[in-house]
């Protein structure tokens, strides 16, 4: 199949630069739109790509621009475009790759995007942890600023954009967008209630787009060469291509762009190796950590959004965690929930204090001193924290998902710990 | 004594020129001068390696917060260190997929060969041992980072050779 | 108005609320934590969780929150469906998860929101196995208590303390099941309305530090409705009593005024009622100086003695009641009664009830001070002069952020979205001020000038209003966005002494011409304004007249009133010392009650009733928390047996405090209004009197066995429809008969919306009080504007700062108030201190002609040029006029009073860094 988002990458090799990345019809795209195409117009083909963003939740994209008001709708003042680089996903790790290795795409998508929206000012807020990235946009947006694809007259169609590189000082949190604003305010990185919007009401109180890195690096793509070529792409039911990943204990461990629907067993059995000698696959989160487990049975299925949701898990990320026969189901579920527990912003309680119960009920039964109640506490907890609107923000109830699917397909497990007052694995690295 | 009463002479006594500047910097941009928060507190902390309630103070002064203000930024996020650090901090991995591969095991054989647990730093001051979220390596599990460089892979053996060499003068 | 369903009970809601609050409207139970009436919804603490429903066919709805949920036509909701229920139950379940079990020892226990959310969810049995988090509390200063276990955090505190009160050091630390939330190092908070924390925090993290040492429940406390006698802005507060002590004063409601927040001074500032230098008995003084305590029939027969048949004269008060002073004034009559003001602000004070009477703008309630979308600002530091009209000045600046809102269609309260999209930009506020005012990080433009610069200023915005040309391009730009606005507003006051600055605010709002114009002015006390009222037909007397005529004096009898706070020491040492027999009546000892002959014990506001008039013009009563101690009674009690053993013509006839409201109120027209400002005595509520003690107030058989094993009689109030008893009902009174709030399941200080007609609206039985000033809309008369003072080198102007905590005479006896008062200080600019070469704590001689006074330094950030300031109202500064000329000089004898003081001195800077704080739990 084509490569497209990473046609230019080749991870051990260095990074594509400026003239590297412009020598493989980089930047045509923008060329293309600042040459001859209104916002309107760009936004409209991405709309009629049907790219749904690749943050997670997957919302269209083109929708998500629309409600940016634009020229006479607009009061004056800046408007931003944000990409969210922030990738702190449990098992989550396509983005930085894209930014390693192709800084210029991911910034050739913002610009566009920017043009879309009508925006003046973008940043790149990325997780203090990605120095790499970090270094090598920067050296990226000299390139541009060089070359004048940054700046005043952007190739002389009169548009101009300002991009910084805005290291985060590190909270999964920041990942959620308003979060992110706030943490772009440099404030306490709690998610603001919505509505409003960002697209309204977002950064400095002012219309905000945040995409994820995947979905804007789509963007050259689209403008470049269409919307019915992007669609064509998918083998599924969604829109072009995607970055998966596999992690855990397959073979060989790693991510490929593959098109949208390509089947989990493909991408697992094909790229990922298989499991590794000695072990059974036994379940998997197939978007990352805040994704619902699935398991043998599903492996068929097509990586599609609705296709997965109807499974009842998410696509997430398109990263996914495999869990093996001889990996503690509830010590790996612990972990996750400690994670959760400790990334939770502390704003509102059932995230706050509920995932630290939960935790510590977890913390009972895998080091064996569970009880038979525990499993109904737990079921009480999933309820209370998981069900969106519960909490302010979706961080708690993406915590829930592993939980409440590891209860629905390893319950027997959970059972065990209890009996016999012990974990079952001592696999050497739970409890 | 109230953060309100720090005068300018105070600031300069603390913050340097080119710390300044660097945080004068970010505000081109910024709206707003608490906005450069987040920027300042990671301005000071990388060239002194944690912010001391003294540099705390003379940021929030240089940009018209309260303390306070400064100080709930402050501890809200990961990787600005109110408590001093060693020369480098060792990020380690303890999320999921490293977790699967491993990472318990190895995170024990760190803590035996430096003597160290989770916020802990070595005697000699080389290094602070901390937890952190999903690097975003999974595919190279179990991983961590010592300063700046990400190290995959991590096994019992590659954790003696590479704190045995740091001791020797340096790790890549 | 839109009608919803609730459980499928019809209910009609306003436009625009949320569901939480047309719950509580309805009368239904919903609880809450984070969502506070006057700061709005943020949905942190997820508590008000209730179902929606789509249509009718929708079985299984979903949970939202009621207070981010804003009502629409036909929406329907459920609280009693069993996942909202369940949900509530285990909001409070995991916030209980560290919450310890102190509630015995718990100062909130009794009047606890956590408590009573806990009881109505129906949550009991603990599963939590794990273990608490703990944390180090801080030291927060003398008023507020800390302890951060009890922590449920609603974030409450934060929004109030900084985005409603504007105070900076406090706000929430750390993250996760961490959360703190206190300063970044232990340390006094800086805000003037710290004490708010007490009632605004759902649990007990914030609690009333002196309340704590000498501790009673809420249900024990016996309280009455009263008034503020801290300034003249008249908020509304409850004290509560047990053993005979008020031990802690909480809000009381009034929509229309303090709303539900106080100022330190009027919650912490009346400790002084329970010292031991409070006077129990009357006293007639030895040869040797000392008193000879007496019974009160002895004093009564004494000073009938010396004033029958002789010529007596008076001095009234303006911290002392209405009745009071209406009954010595007509004892000794009007040609022979002085208000009791010093001479200046007895024409300050008149002239601003001159201006009210006369101007074409209106003299604002606090609720429309929070309506003004443009504010300007002569003269007065607000916050130290009306404290609590400067909260609400700092509401009124979050006016362009609520237009802003209404734009985008967000409803007022969604607070943290508003806060988020208007980020800094405010309502106009210009402060014109001699120095720094404590409201100066709110303002868009502060002009620093000398009072007689700030009543020229004033004259040229009016000008500039009336169309003139001015070449003063900031009073210009003030004119500009006083007529921009919808609702201007323009605050001023008396505090600079200055004649001309009261007569340039009212020119200014004048020249406006503008219906919607609000002029409010700050003055001093809390019953300045009555007391100006009453002598505002010209008939009485000044302290200088007196004192002109004082050797011709028998006796003068003085009441409530330290004159050395009045007048030069010169003038009141003739009116005190000529011969003439001196009677006091006053409950503290002070240097006029040391010049006296007799002294008559007078019971304290808190034991005793009265109407004030505060600077709105609002008459209002206070009623006595307890009866009178020992032989203390109350100054109208006095003066009345007074009357009647002299045989007075007119006031031997009345029998009661209502005939003297009555007499009072015939007085003058102006005070018509007093009949109404409260029901007479003999009102019932469904037949009973109204209840000060709670239906739980325990041990009233024991609780005096110290001193009697019998049983006492509660004591009997005669003069007021409340009891000393528990009987009764505290339910839909009139608003002014609300001794403290309470209702079924609700414990806490929240059971106030079951008091209120609507949330956040007037209370069920109206808003208490009746405003007697009405204009004649003719225009304010102003009189000419003084001459400039002219400068003499080395010379500085003397310019008067008040300060919420030390510059009230009454309020600073109380331990907690002096040691935030500090000591007497001089206030300097910073280049001032640089060529004097002091720095703040340095010492500084102060030089008014004779007088010398050695004060602390204090540097501000901006001073007129060729002004100082000193704390006015201090004992150190007493003797120092304002607006005099000084000198100043460096005084070498000066001891710095500690380490913590010094300001640039970086080597004690590291000295008192480190402690406390989030980093350290
Ligand atoms: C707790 C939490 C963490 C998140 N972290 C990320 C993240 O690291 N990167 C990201 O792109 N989106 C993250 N998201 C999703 C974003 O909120 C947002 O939906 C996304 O950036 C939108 O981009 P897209 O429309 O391009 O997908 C997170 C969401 C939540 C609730
Ligand atoms: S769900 Fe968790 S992370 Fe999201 S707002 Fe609530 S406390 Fe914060
Ligand atoms: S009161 Fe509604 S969420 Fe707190």
């Amino acid at each position: 199949m084509e490569k497209v988002l990473t046609r230019n990458i080749e991870p051990g090799k260095a990074p594509t630069d400026m003239a590297a990345y412009e020598a493989n019809g980089g930047y045509q795209g923008l060329r293309k739109a600042m040459l001859g195409m209104s916002p309107l117009e760009c936004r409209e083909v991405v709309s009629a790509s049907n790219l749904r963003g690749r943050g997670g939740a997957g919302f269209p994209t083109g929708m998500k621009w629309s409600f940016v008001p634009m020229d006479d709708k607009c009061t004056p003042g800046h408007k931003y475009l944000v990409c969210n680089a922030d990738e702190m996903e449990p098992g989550a790790f396509k983005d930085r790759l894209l930014m390693e290795y192709d800084p210029h795409q991911l910034i050739e998508g913002m610009i566009l995007s920017a043009y879309c929206i009508g925006a003046d000012l973008s940043y790149i807020f990325i997780r203090g942890e990605y120095v790499v990235a970090i270094e090598r946009l920067r050296q990226a947006l000299v390139e541009c600023y060089a070359k004048g694809y940054l700046g005043d007259n952007i190739l002389g169609s009169g548009f101009k954009l300002d991009m910084y590189v805005h290291p985060s000082a590190g909270r999964y949190i920041c990942g959620e967008e308003t979060a992110l604003i706030n943490a772009l305010e440099g404030k306490r990185a709690n998610p603001r209630a919505k509505p409003p919007f960002p697209q309204v009401s977002g950064l400095w109180g002012r219309p905000t787009i945040v995409n994820n890195v995947e979905t804007l690096c789509n963007i050259p793509h689209i403008i470049d060469r269409g919307a019915e070529w992007f669609k064509s792409l998918g083998v599924g039911e969604d829109a072009g291509t995607k970055i998966f990943g596999v992690s855990g204990r397959v073979k060989n461990p790693g991510c490929w762009e593959l098109p949208m629907g390509t089947p989990i067993r493909e991408i697992l059995e094909n790229h990922a190796g298989g499991m590794q000698d000695g072990l059974q696959l036994k379940g998997f989160l197939p978007g990352g950590g805040s994704t619902d487990f699935l398991t043998q049975e599903h492996l068929d299925l097509a990586m599609d959004y609705n296709v997965i949701s109807k499974a009842g898990s998410r696509m997430g990320t398109g990263t996914m965690i495999i869990l093996d026969d001889q990996t503690c189901p509830v010590g790996m579920v612990l972990n996750l929930i400690r994670f959760f527990a400790h990334e939770s912003c502390g704003f509102c309680t059932p995230c706050r204090d509920g995932l630290p119960w939960t935790r510590q009920v977890l913390e009972e039964i895998e080091q064996g001193r569970g009880k038979t109640e525990d499993l109904d506490t737990l079921e009480y907890q999933i309820n209370y924290i998981g069900a969106i609107g519960n909490t302010h923000c979706a961080l708690a109830p993406g915590a829930m998902e592993p939980l409440q699917s590891a209860l629905k397909y390893f319950r027997e497990d959970f059972e065990r710990h209890i009996s016999g007052s012990c974990c079952p694995y001592h696999s050497g690295k739970g409890a | 004594m109230s953060n309100a009463k720090m005068i300018q002479s105070d600031i300069s006594s603390v913050l340097t020129s080119q710390e300044m500047a660097e945080i004068d910097h970010e505000l081109e941009h910024i709206p707003y001068k608490s906005g450069a928060a987040i920027d300042a507190l990671k301005i000071v902390q990388a060239g002194r390696g944690w912010v001391s309630d003294e540099s705390l103070q003379a940021i929030a002064k240089y940009l018209d917060m309260s303390a306070e203000e400064l100080e709930g930024v402050a501890t809200f996020y990961n990787l600005i260190y109110r408590r001093p650090v060693g020369e480098k901090v060792i990020l380690f991995c303890d999320s999921v997929s490293c977790w699967i591969s491993g990472c318990d095991g190895i995170k024990q054989t760190i803590s035996d060969t430096l003597g160290i647990d989770y916020g802990e730093t070595t005697e000699d001051n080389r290094y602070t041992l901390l937890p952190v979220p999903c690097l975003g390596a999974c595919d190279r599990a179990p991983v961590m980072m010592v300063g700046d460089d990400l190290i995959t892979h991590l096994d019992d053996n590659k954790i003696s050779e590479i704190f045995a060499s740091s001791k020797s003068g340096g790790q890549s | 108005m839109p009608m919803i369903y609730v459980d499928g009970q019809e209910i009609v809601v306003k436009q625009g609320e949320n569901i939480l609050e047309a719950c509580l409207n309805a009368g239904l139970d919903l609880p809450y934590f984070c969502w506070h009436p006057a700061m709005g919804s943020i949905g942190s603490c997820r508590q008000c969780a209730l179902v929606q429903y789509q249509n009718e066919e929708d079985t299984r709805g979903r949970i939202v929150m009621g207070c981010m949920t804003q009502v629409s036509e036909g929406a329907r909701f459920s609280l009693k469906a069993e996942n909202a229920t369940q949900f509530r139950k285990a909001v409070v379940e995991s916030l209980m998860l560290n919450h310890p079990h102190d509630c015995p020892v718990c100062a909130e226990g009794g009047e606890c929101h956590l408590q009573d959310m806990t009881v109505m969810v129906g949550h009991r049995d603990r599963r939590y196995t794990g273990k608490k988090n703990t944390y180090r509390n801080q030291y927060l200063g003398p008023l507020i208590e800390h302890e951060m276990n009890r922590c449920i955090a609603c974030y409450r505190c934060e929004r109030y303390y900084r985005d409603y009160a504007g105070g900076k050091d406090l706000g929430a630390q750390a993250s996760h099941d961490h959360l703190y939330f206190g300063r970044h190092e232990e340390g006094v908070l800086e805000s003037e309305f710290s004490g708010n924390l007490v009632e605004v925090c759902p649990t007990g993290v914030f609690t009333d530090k002196p309340f704590l040492k000498q501790y009673s429940r809420k249900w024990d406390l016996q309280s009455a409705p009263s008034i503020c006698q801290g300034c003249a802005v008249g908020c509304n507060i409850a004290p509560g009593e047990r053993y005979g002590k008020v031990k802690r004063v909480h809000n009381r409601y009034n929509d229309e005024v303090n709303g539900y927040f106080l100022c330190d001074r009027g919650r912490f500032g009346s400790g002084y009622l329970n010292s031991d230098l409070r006077l129990d008995y009357a006293g007639i003084k030895n040869p040797d100086g000392s008193f000879f305590a007496v019974h009160q029939q002895q004093a009564l027969d004494t000073a009938v003695e010396w004033m029958a048949g002789k010529k007596v004269a008076a001095i009234g008060s303006p911290r002392a009641s209405l009745e009071a002073n209406y009954l010595l004034r007509e004892l000794v009559g009007s040609k022979n009664f002085a208000p009791g003001f010093s001479d200046q602000e007895a024409d300050l004070i008149g002239s601003i009830v001159n201006i009210l009477q006369t101007t074409k703008s209106i003299n604002p309630s606090i609720k429309q001070i929070e309506t003004a979308d443009a504010v300007l600002i002569l003269g007065e530091d607000v916050t130290n002069t009306a404290p609590r009209v400067a909260l609400a000045l700092r509401q009124s600046v979050r006016n362009k952020a609520f237009e802003l809102a209404e734009q985008m269609g967000l409803p007022p309260w969604q607070d943290a979205a508003i806060r988020n999209l208007a980020q800094d930009q405010r309502s106009p506020m210009t402060v014109v001020s001699a120095m720094d005012t404590r409201l100066d990080d709110v303002a868009s433009t502060c002009v620093s000038l000398a009072p007689d610069d700030i009543a020229a200023f004033g004259h040229a915005v009016a000008a500039a209003l009336a169309g003139e040309t001015t070449d003063n391009t900031e009073a210009d730009a003030a004119a500009q966005m006083l007529k921009a606005a919808k609702n201007p507003l323009i605050v001023s006051g008396s505090s600079m002494a200055h004649q001309g600055i009261i007569n340039s605010a009212a020119a200014v709002a004048d020249a406006l011409n503008q219906a919607t114009t609000m002029l409010s002015f700050c003055v001093p006390e809390c019953n300045s304004l009555g007391l100006a009222l009453m002598v505002a037909d010209g008939s009485s007397s000044s302290l200088k007249a007196l004192a002109k005529r004082a050797a011709k004096l028998d006796a003068l009898i003085v009441l409530e009133n330290d004159l050395y706070r009045r007048g030069d020491k010169e003038l009141i040492d003739q009116l005190l010392a000529s011969g003439t027999k001196v009677i006091t009546l006053d409950m503290y000892e002070n240097d006029t009650l040391d010049q006296s002959d007799l002294v008559m014990a007078a019971a304290s506001y808190a034991e005793s009733q009265g109407t004030l008039v505060s600077s709105e013009g609002r008459a209002q009563r206070f009623y006595p928390v307890h009866s009178p101690a020992a032989e203390r009674l109350p100054s109208w009690q006095w003066l009345l047996r007074l009357a009647k053993i002299t045989g007075h013509k007119k006031l031997a006839k009345l029998e009661n405090f209502d005939q003297i409201v009555v007499a009072c109120a015939k007085s003058s027209p102006l005070f018509a209004g007093l009949v109404d400002v409260a029901p007479l005595n003999n009102f019932r509520d469904r037949g009973s009197k109204i209840p000060r003690q709670t239906h739980r107030y325990s041990g009233r058989t024991a609780m005096n066995s110290d001193v009697s094993v019998h049983e006492p009689q509660q004591p009997k109030d005669h003069e007021s429809p409340l009891s000393y008893s528990m009987e009764g009902l505290n339910r839909d009174q009139p608003a002014s008969l609300i001794p403290f709030v309470w209702a079924p399941g609700w414990n806490s200080n929240q059971s106030l919306q079951k008091f209120q007609s609507e949330v956040d609206g007037p209370l069920k039985g109206g808003s208490s009080g009746v405003r007697l000033i009405s204009s004649s809309q003719t225009g304010a008369e102003i009189s000419p504007q003084v001459g400039k003072i002219i400068l003499k080198p080395h010379q500085w102007h003397l310019v008067p700062m008040e300060q919420i905590h030390g510059s009230d005479e009454l309020s600073s006896h109380t331990d907690e108030i002096a040691e935030l008062a500090g000591r007497g200080f001089v206030a300097i600019g910073r280049k001032v201190a640089e060529k004097l070469a002091v720095t703040e704590g340095d010492g500084l001689l102060v030089k008014q002609g004779e007088i010398e006074c050695s004060l602390e330094v204090r540097i501000l950030s901006r001073v007129a040029k060729n002004c100082i300031g000193y704390s006015a109202g201090y004992s150190e500064t007493q003797g120092l006029t304002a607006g005099s000329l000084v000198g100043l000089e460096v005084d070498k004898a000066w001891r710095r009073s500690g380490p913590e003081m010094i300001a640039s001195d970086k080597a004690a800077f590291e000295q008192v860094i480190g402690g406390g704080g989030a980093s350290n739990v």
